[in-house]
């Protein structure tokens, strides 16, 4: 049972001050949605959580223990927390085909299973996130998918270590509005099967309500509102939080015109 | 929801090696490269001693000299034979060292970062900005024993700057990409990331580099022998060159002591430049679209492709 933890962190960038003081709690099981615009900070939170950066303060806790920078402590840490990331058209080496994306990931953290079974594990994968027939899948390179099936490898890739906790770094931005339910459904299946605790980093309120326990609101770096899904969304208390509310289309609105 | 169905049908993909297409233009470049290569691997153990002085000198092709003989009666098929081999060892050393210094200051030190880069990126610029050919005509000029060998190295030491730079460059974008990010969140360790993830995105402009180092080295090379600079002990196309002029070959007419050694270099570089084309199409796949081959493909008509070629002036 895995509980991620940012205690207070802060990240600067030559005077630029991009994470000012965020806290948050990541527990199995649950999903927290951050929102936020543009440059807000919601990626910087992403790559400090992942040990992509380090924080210029503040802590990072993992089951209520200091997160290690190095050695096996940090391995450990690699295979518990997990990230997808934004651009499936970028985040998969166009060099290698997906069988080497999945089972890089399975050797690393099973050094001495067989190849046989990390082969099978692979297919395995590859079946979790519909992408069938898995065999035909696992041999073809990146450029020969489509936007959604890569990010569903890019899904099965971040799950290869069965982490506790998964970081998806606004899954579904770069792919067509017509396949992003599906992803995002996939997305809350695994998290239910697998027990995780899920950050959802997007910009979009809708479907960070539908997909998500809490929500973060983020703004100029500070966290301005949080709490349970509806209650942000329904009666929102900071004035950015009700811009953002208010940009969202709303049929009813409209019609009551 | 299922993900889009992924054709049946079609057969599974074999693991390809990245190889460019074969057009044309590499093929004559390979052919010529090839013929070339294999006149310098086997010619000199079909032909006479190189230096062996005989009564017949400055004579024109015969059956007994295909190639005719120097002022002091020597073969110059023979020399034509071992020339082309010292000048692809030459080539070849070069091109092996340009590879090794370049990918060691370009990728090592962009992949690194921090201070070994700027350490690196500075070390490169100060190779760069040395004037090269002034460099080799005093190091030549200052050792008196001139080996092949030495002559490669100095050539490869001017030289393997410029490509230390373009590699530092694509090394730089390519490590900031989100699959380096993603191998490194899967725990890869940081040589493995370098070797497996980012090398082999670089393999075509390494292959293009190393061309292009081959080119200079062999042209480089025959500069200096004609200056009288090259390698004392082996034979080059340059120092042909060098002793067809001392010779006076062009001002006696001797045509078939000069023009071989120069055809040589002429199509060798042709080869290269042609092998190099198709791999800079690779690199950048816009430069396949604007060949003259590629428009035929789109079936244009004549006057179409003389639009074409307009529009694009």
């Amino acid at each position: 049972m895995t509980v991620l933890e940012a205690r207070g962190l802060i990240k600067d960038y030559r005077g630029i001050r991009a994470v000012d003081d965020v806290s948050l709690t990541l527990e199995h099981g649950r999903t927290v949605a951050l929102v936020g615009q543009s440059g807000s900070g919601k990626s910087t939170m992403a790559r400090l959580l992942l040990q992509l950066e380090r924080p210029t303060s503040g802590e990072i806790l993992l089951d209520g223990e200091p997160v290690a920078r190095r050695g096996k402590r940090l391995t450990l840490y690699r295979r518990t927390v997990q990230m997808v990331f934004q651009d499936p058209f970028a985040s998969l080496n166009p060099y290698h085909d997906v069988e080497h994306h999945l089972a890089r990931p399975i050797r690393l953290h099973n050094p001495k299973m067989s190849a046989d079974d990390v082969h099978r594990r692979v297919l395995h994968l590859l079946e979790r996130v519909r992408l069938t027939p898995a065999a035909h899948v696992a041999r073809r390179r990146p450029h020969e998918l489509s936007g959604g099936q890569r990010q569903r490898v890019a899904i099965a890739r971040a799950l290869a270590p069965e982490p506790g906790v998964l970081i998806a770094d606004e899954p579904v931005s770069m792919l067509d509005v017509s396949i992003r339910l599906g992803v995002l459904n996939l997305l809350a299946t695994l998290q239910r099967e697998e027990d995780l605790g899920v950050l959802y980093i997007t910009h979009d309120l809708a479907t960070a309500r539908h997909f998500s326990d809490d929500i973060l609101v983020m703004y100029r770096g500070k966290i301005v509102e949080r709490g349970p899904a509806d209650s942000v969304i329904l009666d929102p208390q900071h004035d950015y939080t009700k811009t953002l509310a208010d940009a969202a289309p709303n049929p009813d609105r409209r019609l009551a015109r | 929801m299922a993900a889009n169905p992924i054709a049946l049908d079609v057969p599974i993909p074999r693991r390809r090696v990245t190889l460019p297409p074969l057009t044309a233009k590499l093929a004559t470049g390979l052919i010529i490269g090839a013929a070339i290569v294999l006149f310098g691997l086997i010619g000199p153990l079909l032909v006479q001693d190189p230096s062996r002085v005989s009564d017949v000198g400055l004579a024109g092709p015969s059956a007994e000299h295909l190639l005719g003989t120097t002022q002091t009666g020597q073969d110059v098929l023979a020399q034509l034979a071992y020339a082309t081999r010292g000048s692809l060892i030459v080539g070849a050393i070069v091109g092996v060292l340009t590879l090794a210094l370049s990918a060691f200051f370009g990728i090592v030190g962009a992949y690194a970062g921090g201070w070994v880069d700027e350490a690196f990126s500075l070390f490169t610029n100060i190779m760069l900005v040395i004037p090269g050919l002034p460099v080799v005509i005093v190091i030549s000029a200052y050792v008196a024993d001139r080996s092949l060998l030495l002559v490669s190295v100095v050539l490869a030491i001017t030289s393997w700057a410029g490509s230390a730079r373009v590699l530092r460059g694509s090394t730089l974008s390519l490590r900031s990409r989100d699959y380096v990010l993603a191998s490194r969140v899967a725990g890869e360790k940081r040589w493995r990331i370098l070797a497996v993830e980012i090398l082999p995105n670089l393999i075509p402009l390494l292959a293009s580099q190393v061309v292009f180092a081959v080119i200079f080295a062999i042209l480089g090379e025959a500069g200096l022998s004609y200056l009288g600079l090259g390698a004392s002990d082996s034979f080059t196309w340059g120092t042909m060159l060098y002793y067809a002029q001392n010779g006076l070959a062009l001002r006696l007419g001797a045509w078939w002591w000069f023009v071989p050694p120069g055809l040589m270099l002429a199509l060798f570089g042709a080869a290269l430049s042609l092998i190099n084309f198709s791999i800079d199409e690779i690199i950048n796949p816009k430069l396949r679209s604007q060949t003259r081959a590629a428009r035929r493909g789109w079936r244009m008509s004549r006057e179409q492709l003389r639009k074409a070629k307009e529009s694009t002036l």
